[in-house]
This record gives C-alpha cells, sequence and structure tokens, in this order.
C-alpha cells in the first residue's frame, strides 16, 4: 500500500505545479498540517518575535517527548481502526509504582533497566487491553474507558496517593543528563536533554514496524476492513494484542520520562492529556475509522498541539482559550478530511 | 434479542440484592426516608446523560455521546452568565429561574443539534466529532467563566427543584422519571423510536428504505443534547454554583450506565426502563461504597471493573445462563434480528 501511494507521489510530483499541490494533498494529508504549523509560527513570530528564540523551542521540543510518545501508539492503534482512551492510565501506573518500587526496594537499580521495566509494565497492561478488546467484541474506545478507571483507581487505591518530590538519584540524572548545552543571549544556559532522543528513536521503529514488517501489513489491512483481513489469513487476535501491547509499551515509556525530566512522580499526573494527544494524532492526518496515516503526519499534529498550546500567551491571548481553539481544531480537521475523501 | 427480558429481571434483581445487602450492612439505615431520598435526588443528572449516550449508541455505526458532561456544565455556565447579566436571581426569583432553565435547555438543544449536524451532513465520526465538541463545549465554558465557579445562588422556584420534595419524592426525581417515560414512548409508539433501532440494526438497509437518515441522527444528538441541557440546570439547582469541571467522572459513568442496561454499543437496541433501573443501582451501589467509608478512588476502579463485567455478560450471554427460563422475547415492539457476527 505504502509503496504504491510513493508511486502515485512521484507521479503527482512531476505534473504541473497547482495541479500536484492539490494532488498531494489528497495523498498526504500531513501536508496541511505542515502548513499549518508553518503559517502558524510565522504569525506567532510576527506578533512576538521571542518565539524564534533557541529556548522557546528547546522547550518546545522538550514538551513533545512525552506526547510524541503517547501520540505513536494512539496512532498505531488509530490506524488498526481501534482507540485507546487508557495509554495516560498506564503511564502513570508504571511511572508511580516503578519510582515506588525503586525508591523503597531496589535503590540502586542502574537506569537502564528502571527504562526497561517500564517498557515491559506497560506492555503487560497494553496487553490486558488487547485481551479484553479482542474477547469482548466491543468498540475499544469503551473497552479502554473501563481499563482507564480500573488502572488508574487500583494505583490511587492501593498503591498510593503520595506526591514524591525526591527521586531515586539515577532517575533525575537521566532527566538532567545534557545531549548538547549553550548559553543563550541573556546568559541563562539552554539544554537539550538526551531523553529528547527516544522519541526521534521510537518514531523510527513505528515507522519500521508499519512499513516494512508483516506485523505493520496487517495493522493497514485490519483498519481497512477487519473481516477481511482475517478472512486473508492475518490473525485478529495477534494484531489486537501487539497493537496495545506495543502502545503499552511506548506509554510506559512516556511516563518514566515525564517523571525524570519533572524531577517529581505524581500519581494524579498524566490522566486527562488524553484527548490532546488524540486530537494531535487526527490533526496528522490518521483516520479514525482506521487503514490510514504516517507516522511523519503524527508527529506533526503532536507539534502542532504543543505549539497551539504554548504559543497562546505569547500572542496576548489567554490560556483559557487553550481547549476552545483545540476543540475547534479538531472539528475543522475532521470536517477537512471528510470533504476532502468525498471529493476523491 | 434473546436477552431483552432478561436483562430486565437481572436488573430488578440486583436492585433488590443490593437493597437487601445495604439493609444489612447498616442495621437498616440504609433504607431510611432520608437515606432513599438523597439518593434519588442524586440520580437524575447522571441518569439524564445516560439516557443520552442510550440514544446515540441506539444509533449504530459507532454513534456515542462524549460530550454530554461537558455539555451538561457549559449549558448550566452560559445560561447563568447570560440570565445574571439581565435579571438578578435574589430580585426576580422566578422569572430568574425560568429564564436560566429555558437558557440551559436551549443551549444543550443548540449544542446537540451541533452534533447532529455534524455528523450527519459532514459525515463526522461520532466518536471523533464528540471528542472535538466534548473539548469545544468545555472550552467555551472556561472562556465564558474565566475558568472559576459561576454563582447561580438559589432562587426559589430553582432551588425546590433542587432540594424540595413532592410527596416525599425529590422533585428532580420525579422530572426525571417523567422525561425518562418521555423518550421510552418516543421510541415505541412514534416512527421515530422504529427508524433509530432499525437503522441501528442495519444501516444500508434503513437507507435503501428510504427512512430519513440525517433526520434521525439530528433528532438522536439534538434530544441527547436537550437531556444534557436538562441535566446541567439540575446541577445548577443542586449545588447553588456551576463550573466547567464539574462531575469529571461522569463521562464512564453514563457509558456504564447504558452498558449495563444492555443497550448494545453496536447499535440497534436499547431500553429506558433498563438504563433507569441500571442507574438506580449504580446509585445503590455508589451510597453502598460510601457507607463502607471506602474513598472515590476505590469507587473509580470498582467502576472501571463493573464496566468490564458486564461487557462480558453482554458478551458471552450469561443472563441467559443464570436465567434460562426469560429468554423468549417479552418485548412488543417489532424487533429485527440482529445480523450475524462471526466469530
Amino acid at each position: 500500500m505504502s509503496a504504491s501511494r510513493i508511486e502515485e507521489l512521484q507521479e503527482s510530483t512531476s505534473e504541473t505545479r497547482s495541479f500536484s499541490l492539490g494532488d498531494l494533498i489528497r495523498r498526504r494529508p500531513e501536508t496541511i498540517t505542515l502548513m499549518l504549523l508553518v503559517a502558524i509560527c510565522v504569525i506567532v513570530t510576527a506578533i512576538n518575535p521571542g518565539f524564534l528564540q533557541p529556548s522557546t523551542l528547546i522547550d518546545i521540543g522538550r514538551a513533545s517527548v512525552v506526547m510524541g510518545l503517547f501520540a505513536l501508539g494512539v496512532f498505531i492503534i488509530l490506524a488498526a481502526g481501534g482507540i485507546d482512551v487508557s495509554f495516560t492510565a498506564i503511564a502513570a501506573f508504571t511511572m508511580y509504582s516503578l519510582t515506588v518500587l525503586v525508591l523503597n526496594h531496589f535503590p540502586a537499580t542502574p537506569i537502564v533497566v528502571i527504562l526497561v521495566a517500564a517498557i515491559l509494565g506497560g506492555t503487560l497492561l497494553g496487553v490486558i487491553n488487547g485481551l479484553l478488546v479482542y474477547h469482548l467484541k466491543v468498540p475499544s474506545l469503551i473497552v479502554t474507558i473501563g481499563t482507564q478507571y480500573l488502572f488508574r483507581g487500583f494505583l490511587l487505591s492501593f498503591i498510593g496517593t503520595v506526591w514524591i518530590m525526591s527521586l531515586p538519584p539515577q532517575m533525575g540524572a537521566f532527566g538532567r543528563m545534557p545531549l548538547f548545552q549553550f548559553e543563550s543571549a541573556n546568559g541563562a544556559v539552554v539544554t537539550l536533554p538526551f531523553y529528547f532522543l527516544i522519541l526521534p528513536i521510537a518514531a523510527l521503529v513505528t515507522w519500521w514496524i508499519l512499513n516494512r514488517t508483516l506485523m505493520g501489513r496487517a495493522i493497514f489491512a485490519v483498519g481497512g476492513n477487519a473481516n477481511i483481513a482475517s478472512r486473508l489469513g492475518y490473525n485478529l487476535r495477534t494484531v489486537q494484542i501487539f497493537l496495545f501491547g506495543y502502545a503499552g509499551a511506548l506509554a510506559g515509556l512516556a511516563g518514566i520520562i515525564h517523571v525524570c525530566a519533572n524531577r517529581q512522580a505524581n500519581p494524579f499526573d498524566l490522566v486527562g492529556t488524553e484527548i490532546n494527544v488524540i486530537a494531535a494524532v487526527v490533526l496528522g492526518g490518521a483516520r479514525i475509522t482506521g487503514g490510514t496515516g504516517t507516522v511523519l503526519g503524527t508527529l506533526l499534529g503532536v507539534l502542532l498541539i504543543v505549539v497551539i498550546n504554548s504559543v497562546l500567551v505569547m500572542v496576548g491571548i489567554p490560556s483559557t482559550w487553550q481547549r476552545l481553539v483545540v476543540g475547534i481544531f479538531i472539528l475543522l480537521a475532521a470536517a477537512f478530511f471528510v470533504t476532502r475523501q468525498r471529493k476523491k | 434479542m434473546q436477552k431483552t427480558g432478561g436483562q430486565l429481571v437481572m436488573l430488578v434483581a440486583i436492585n433488590c440484592l443490593l437493597l437487601v445487602l445495604g439493609a444489612a450492612i447498616s442495621g437498616g439505615s440504609f433504607l431510611s426516608l432520608f437515606n432513599l431520598q438523597s439518593m434519588a435526588s442524586q440520580l437524575p443528572e447522571i441518569g439524564l446523560l445516560a439516557i443520552g449516550v442510550m440514544l446515540a449508541m441506539c444509533a449504530g455505526n459507532g454513534g456515542i455521546d462524549l460530550s454530554g458532561i461537558a455539555l451538561a456544565n457549559l449549558s448550566g455556565v452560559l445560561s447563568a452568565v447570560i440570565v445574571s447579566s439581565f435579571l438578578s436571581s435574589t430580585d426576580s426569583e422566578t422569572a430568574f429561574s425560568l429564564a436560566f432553565i429555558a437558557g440551559a435547555l436551549a443551549i444543550g438543544f443548540l449544542g446537540g443539534l451541533t452534533n447532529g449536524l455534524l455528523i450527519s451532513k459532514l459525515n463526522i465520526t461520532p466518536i471523533l466529532c464528540t471528542l472535538g465538541t466534548q473539548m469545544a463545549f468545555m472550552g467555551l465554558a472556561v472562556v465564558v467563566s474565566g475558568g472559576k465557579a459561576v454563582m447561580v445562588g438559589s432562587p426559589a422556584l430553582l432551588s425546590s427543584i433542587g432540594n424540595d420534595m413532592f410527596l416525599e419524592v425529590p422533585i428532580s426525581f420525579l422530572i426525571f422519571v417523567v422525561v425518562a417515560g418521555l423518550i421510552a414512548a418516543a421510541l415505541k409508539f412514534t416512527p421515530y423510536g422504529l427508524w433509530l433501532m432499525l437503522m441501528g440494526t442495519n444501516p444500508k438497509a434503513a437507507l435503501y428504505a428510504g427512512f430519513p437518515k440525517n433526520g434521525v441522527l439530528m433528532a438522536t444528538y439534538a434530544i441527547s443534547g436537550t437531556l444534557s441541557g436538562l441535566a446541567g440546570a439540575i446541577i445548577a439547582a443542586r449545588n447553588v454554583n456551576v463550573k466547567f469541571d464539574y462531575g469529571s467522572s461522569y463521562l464512564l459513568i453514563a457509558i456504564l450506565i447504558a452498558v449495563m442496561a444492555g443497550v448494545k454499543p453496536e447499535g440497534g437496541y436499547g431500553r429506558v426502563i433498563c438504563v433507569v433501573l441500571s442507574a438506580v443501582a449504580l446509585q445503590l451501589m455508589s451510597s453502598l461504597l460510601n457507607f463502607g467509608g471506602l474513598s472515590n478512588f476505590v469507587r473509580d476502579f470498582a467502576w472501571g471493573l463493573l464496566l468490564l463485567t458486564f461487557l462480558a455478560v453482554g458478551r458471552y450471554d450469561l443472563t441467559g445462563f443464570l436465567f434460562p427460563g426469560n429468554r423468549q422475547p417479552v418485548s412488543l415492539a417489532p424487533r429485527p434480528h440482529a445480523p450475524k457476527r462471526d466469530n
């Protein structure tokens, strides 16, 4: 599917410019996301030149890591025609219980082991989601609303509600470890943290799974039409378990990075941000009924949401408008993509 | 549709069991008039939202209304802001109350109609559409109120809806029962009800049969929105203040009630009486957990577990297993067989 899309794309670029632009948008909806992103950046820079400072850009990069990891997980589930709202609960559950575990029982665990444990923990919870979605045969939205409350309720009632302010030292060190560092014009030290690298790596892995493996084929096939895919011999159970397990793994990783970056573990964090993440994926051009979308588009959608969230204040719009603006963006994007399909 | 009667019997049995259990645990005070009244007055807000979710689910094609509680809060907040700009809640109490309720209902209706228009005319998937409007409604409520609670006050009429009794029954509960009855009647005796259920069962066949698809969808979401508006008015009547983030767990609970009532998430089947009974059961359980002195978090955990359990009940037809005598269709309404699902 992707190979033929690339061919079509190459064909379209060889034709006249005015035609190819419309065609490009139709085939690669994330072009619109990119244009929107550039337009917003240009407008904001015109109003407030402070936006283009390296410190602002690095802040945006830093803020998009956790959301980007979530979004990759949501995207891969969306591509298969499902939807997940429990990933924030998985992240909160993994990060908090792992932090408690390390703090109280294994204070000497190296950070690599902690990261792997977070991935494994997230995978486990994700697999529970996958099994439930497959066996209950109801829309995954309803199942994951249930598991969201299940995981979060379990965390808050049986594991703890205390805000942990002093992390194990190796986790704090990981959050501070710099990728590169420089001094900005006003003398403050700006740091791009090392954990930023995890997002591009995760994006590459996701891209590889979707475009270079049989599982990726299976995911898009199931998203296109689950019945036909299962008659073609794809095992729906394996696909569902893989999908939700993978999304859970990304969520667990995102959770532990969230802790390290903020240098505190708050069990009430993260849950409630899931709509922002789904909005980002949808703005990136993935259809909510499945079968389409690209990793690049998802990342652009994440950037768009992060930029909207952080620039509203810079251009003088009160932060109370943030939800309304994002909500309207979702509806506009949905309406736009639907009319685009109809023209086709 | 073999479980039509079974679900009803099971819900009645669950309710009786909970009442007995409550009485046994609390030594009778669970069944005191005061406790029953306070439970009945907590029920309407969530019950109305659950009926809205049920209608949207019945429409099929992935129908669901996630914007319910956000729209309810928006109705309360916006109506309070608009009405108190030209009326004072202390000087002209009746006029303020009436204007406030009318405003909340109108805003709920408009919000629901927006959902319906987006879904039917623009063909946006209901999940995505109501996700977007949920955020937009909540955002609008934040913008209008500046993120703070808006004072409604307690003008006589409004506060009597929220707090007073009629023949020892809370007035808000009576309103809920009447509205639920109206919707049940509309589903059973009007063409709209038949269209809605048949459309949910098989959208393609409904299209070829010439059903007014857009009209049915718009009516469904507009009714759901109006119910949210009514819920918003009742919330305001009970709480004196309205705020944009009231009842953040209501979204899950409304879906839980609908699923517990045997409403099919894939569309085509749902009964109002079951939704009412399952809302009652949930309220009983919630009060029971309160009596047991458990925290809100345990309750969240229990709700999640309960939702998944009832999904499993619906999937494996455990009701038929538990009540084998009730597998015959009892309902008089014409009900087509759902298309067979391959497993």
